[in-house]
């Protein structure tokens, strides 16, 4: 790899001319109606973990009903379906790539790479009001006559657009319409954080010098630029199926006794055009979470990221692999089942790179100088929860084995924990620790601890047992366990337990919620770069960064933003914009 | 130090909920003893992983904890230690993909003596066919489908004249026969699941789909829905009996029997509107 040499003549002159921002002149273009990436974070992030609240609430009453069946008399099937599946999409969809992309990208993006800003900061505003009004759209759909949609959040035709399922005369419409807009609204700032990116890094910010959070989100966002035009084709389709009379996905169909005016369209096809978004969608989540959580570990473990350059060939591989495994979750949908060799081949190899990326997390730990702060607990446990949720995706992955398992609770214990579980606690992580970037002030200690705590082992007590009942054959996406021969009595208790913990779980976040809202008066001050971090964001000249990020002359970046710890080096950190120390050999670092 | 006490308490205790707790699979009832030994493969490669790296973690949480004067190893990369997990990983994964994929050719190539019986899925309940002396189903198309029809034979097709329909009854299989299951649906999609089987397959409306097995014991087994298929989803249940083959033999012709006194009834009372006119 060619790398910019060291020393102040080896920085390469800047290319375009500082470009004039758009300065804000009311209250209103400041904090509303802004362009500045930073805010948009926040209203974005504020968004999106508001939304997770309500999908977390959601969640009670899904795991209520399941303990305690028809306990809660508005909780009828209908009900039930229509929560699943709100919760499911929230959670997917309007809360975790948001919060990744919308929040955490656009925060994260120009500080680290030294930029002043997006490089189209109004389509990048733009884009937090498409988001916004896709969010209106989809809780519209409460208020609609029939309610929201029970399709389940993969609104497979064609169920979702026939009698017997919930939401079928307004929700199903408001759903798809809500998908569409948010997809309009994410291309706007996708393209946003991949252009800047490429085009917006700082002078000596060579792409193998970027930390591996925007590598993370940057290739995150390349795929959700190539994943998401395959959703939205579908909700067009399927719009026409349902409003036009086309039959994409329509077979020949009786509805209740009556012969339905379609024929000839396959409900396969929907799947495929579905996971062709959908699997890409699980490392959209999972890629920004990686990324982030290399930069807690390095950053807490006062040691720089093991084979960095392995780190990020692995996440480039992944992004790429994602594109050939979609069909893994099909094996038994009755495509043509000579896929099946195929599609579990390419899943089994995407866990190499999978595999790679957690030995090196693991042994960032080792004879580092690990510091137990509260971003550092929520990155060790993602790494056991996204171990676990890794190994059983192994089950899923290997094509004979998820016939028995595909469709149970397995699948449900499955992907909570490794994108669900896991990426959540690498927001949390993330919350803590660059909140004193973002308001000055630390985030309480004692709190956070709690909120670990509780969140970590309750989330690991809900779902790890949850896979047994897979296991042993409870189906998801049932209003009601029931009764069969082959459900011992404990296995209703177990679903008991089960709820208690999510309810535990749930009311530890409100903890969260409170220390967000607590610290931002009377948190710890923070300071500049209150973790000793090498990368460029912990350096801007004041905290929290004004509009421009940095103040009159941008940083130049000398090296990588791994530095913990390099022998003879005066403190345990250099800064990515400190010039090579005297003695101190030039390209020595990648 | 709760942490590393904490994650080797999760790793011990994991392993330990696995062997102890009494939720596992029910017993197996077909010939897919394959899909759960290649599960037991799988859970032995991946548990020994889940608890190495966490182990490891909690080694290293202890070991490089922070104290003062501590500082860590600058190490950027290590070549031959990556490269050797990498690999060490890949055979891993070709030890769990080998057998998977040896098992599924097996799933997915129907032996030639397999009968086949036909699954019909419709909201919200199961209707079974099974062809007559002649061993073939006859045709159907959603166009046929009645009242009196519910499954829309052709009745010209002279291979669907002798097939026994169910509806609302048990399903029988004989012991020890593979059987190709072949499954049509017509109206949403469906998934016919009995977890004693292992084997499932999602049903289509539009197309049909397949799978085999070969029933291995005696019993009545419940019949899931695993499938989204509205608000009914979890109510679509039924029960197949398997038992030896004269007890089968003589429920089928029990069944022959009353389809025929069917047949003849029905003509007999188009006859008399017929004859009314
Ligand atoms: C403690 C927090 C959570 C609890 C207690 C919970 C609980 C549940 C329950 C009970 C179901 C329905 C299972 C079924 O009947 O099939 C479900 C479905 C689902 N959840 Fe969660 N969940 C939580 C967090 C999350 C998170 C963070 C995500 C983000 C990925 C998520 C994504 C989903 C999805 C995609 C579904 C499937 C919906 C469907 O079947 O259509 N959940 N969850
Ligand atoms: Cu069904
Ligand atoms: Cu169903």
């Amino acid at each position: 790899m060619v790398d910019v040499p060291l020393g102040a003549a080896g920085v390469p002159p800047a290319e375009v001319e500082d470009v004039e921002l758009y300065h804000p002149k009311s209250w209103l273009t400041h904090y509303v109606f802004s362009q500045d990436a930073k805010i948009i974070a926040v209203q974005y992030s504020v968004t999106a973990l508001s939304i997770g609240l309500v999908a977390l609430m959601l969640s009670w009453l899904m795991r209520l009903q399941l303990a305690f069946p028809g306990a809660l008399s508005f909780i009828d099937a209908d009900a039930y379906y229509q929560l699943i599946t709100m919760h499911g999409m929230m959670m997917v969809v309007y809360v975790l790539t948001a919060l990744f992309l919308g929040g955490f990208g656009n925060y994260l993006i120009p500080l680290m790479l030294g930029a002043r800003d997006m490089v189209f900061p109004y389509a990048n505003m733009l884009s937090f009001w498409f988001y916004l009004l896709a969010v209106v759209v989809l809780f519209a759909s409460f208020a609609v006559p029939g309610g929201p949609t029970g399709a389940g959040w993969t609104l497979y035709p064609p169920q979702a657009i026939t009698a017997g399922t919930p939401g079928l005369a307004w929700g199903i419409i408001m759903m798809l319409v809500s998908l569409m807009i948010f997809i309009i609204g994410f291309t706007m700032g996708g393209l946003n954080y991949v252009v800047t990116v490429l085009q917006g890094r700082t002078r000596g910010m060579t792409l193998m010098r970027m930390p591996l959070t925007v590598w993370g989100i940057f290739t995150a966002s390349v795929m959700a630029l190539l994943a998401f035009p395959a959703l939205f084709v579908g909700c067009v389709m399927m719009l026409f199926d349902r409003l036009l009379g086309t039959s994409f996905f329509m077979p020949e169909i009786i509805e209740q006794g009556a012969r339905l005016p379609y024929g000839g369209g396959s409900p396969i096809l929907f799947q495929h055009l579905f996971w062709f978004f959908g699997h890409p969608e699980v490392y959209i989540v999972a890629l920004p979470a990686f990324g982030i959580v290399s930069d807690l570990i390095s950053v807490h473990a006062r040691r720089n990221i093991f084979g960095y350059r392995m780190m990020v060939w692995a996440i480039v591989a992944i992004g790429a692999l994602s594109f050939v495994v979609w069909a893994h979750h099909m094996y038994v949908s009755g495509m043509n089942p000579y896929f099946g060799f195929f599609f579990a081949t390419t899943t089994l190899i995407i866990a190499i790179p999978t595999a790679i990326k957690v030995y090196n997390w693991v042994l960032t730990l080792w004879r580092g100088d690990i510091h137990l702060t509260v971003p550092m607990l929520f990155a060790l446990a993602f790494i056991v929860t996204f171990v676990n949720g890794g190994l059983t995706g192994l089950f899923l992955g290997n094509v004979v084995v998820d016939v028995p398992l595909s469709d149970t609770m397995f699948v449900v214990a499955h992907f909570h924990m490794v994108m669900g579980v896991a990426p959540i606690l690498v927001i949390f992580g993330a919350m803590y620790h660059w909140y004193p970037k973002a308001t000055g002030r630390l985030l309480s200690v004692p709190l956070g601890r709690f909120h670990f705590w509780v969140t970590f082992l309750g989330a690991y007590l809900i779902f790890f047992p949850m896979h047994y009942l897979g296991l042993m054959g409870v189906p998801r996406r049932y209003y009601e366990m029931g009764e069969t021969a082959i459900y011992p009595q404990s296995a209703h208790d177990l679903n008991i337990f089960i709820t208690v913990m999510a309810l535990l779980v749930g009311a530890a976040q409100l903890v969260f919620v409170f220390n967000l809202i607590w610290s931002l008066r009377h948190g710890r001050e923070a300071g500049g770069n209150p973790w000793r971090a090498c990368s460029l964001e912990w350096q801007t000249p004041v905290t929290p960064p004004p509009h421009g990020n940095f103040g009159k002359e941008l940083p130049v970046v000398y090296r990588w933003a791994y530095d913990y710890n390099v022998p003879g080096a005066p403190e345990d950190f250099i800064p990515q914009n400190q010039p090579p120390l005297a003695g101190e050999m030039a390209g020595r670092t990648p | 130090m709760h942490v590393v006490l904490v994650l080797v308490l999760v790793a011990v205790g994991s392993v330990l909920f696995h062997f102890l707790s009494p939720w596992w699979w029910t017993p197996i009832a077909s010939n897919w003893q394959y899909i759960d030994d290649t599960i037991i493969i799988t859970f032995w490669i991946t548990g020994v992983v889940f608890v190495a790296v966490l182990l490891f973690m909690a080694y290293c949480i202890w070991r490089f904890r922070h104290r003062e004067g501590h500082k860590a190893a600058f190490e950027p990369e290590n070549r031959r230690l990556e490269t050797g997990l990498t690999v060490i990983t890949g055979l891993g994964v070709a030890a769990m993909l080998a057998p998977g994929l040896f098992v599924w050719n097996h799933f997915i190539t129907v032996p030639p003596d397999a009968s086949a019986i036909e699954i019909v899925g419709q909201q919200w309940q199961w209707s079974f066919r099974l062809p007559g002396e002649d061993g073939k189903l006859g045709r159907t198309s959603v166009e046929r489908i009645a009242d009196d029809n519910p499954l829309g034979l052709d009745r010209n097709d002279p291979a669907g004249r002798d097939d026994v329909v169910l509806q609302g009854e048990d399903l029988h299989l004989p012991i020890g026969k593979p059987i190709k299951v072949v499954l049509r649906s017509t109206d949403v999609l469906h998934d016919f699941y009995v977890p004693e089987f292992r084997a499932k397959m999602d049903i289509l409306p539009g197309s049909s789909t397949y799978f085999w097995l070969t029933p291995t014991r005696t019993g009545t087994f419940d019949i899931l829905c695993a499938e989204l298929c509205g608000t009914g989803h979890p109510y679509m249940r039924g029960s197949v009996v398997v038992e030896e083959q004269v007890a089968y033999d003589a429920w089928l012709d029990g069944q022959q029997r009353r389809m025929i006194a069917q047949q003849d009834e029905t003509k007999r009372q188009k006859g008399e509107v017929r004859a009314q006119q």
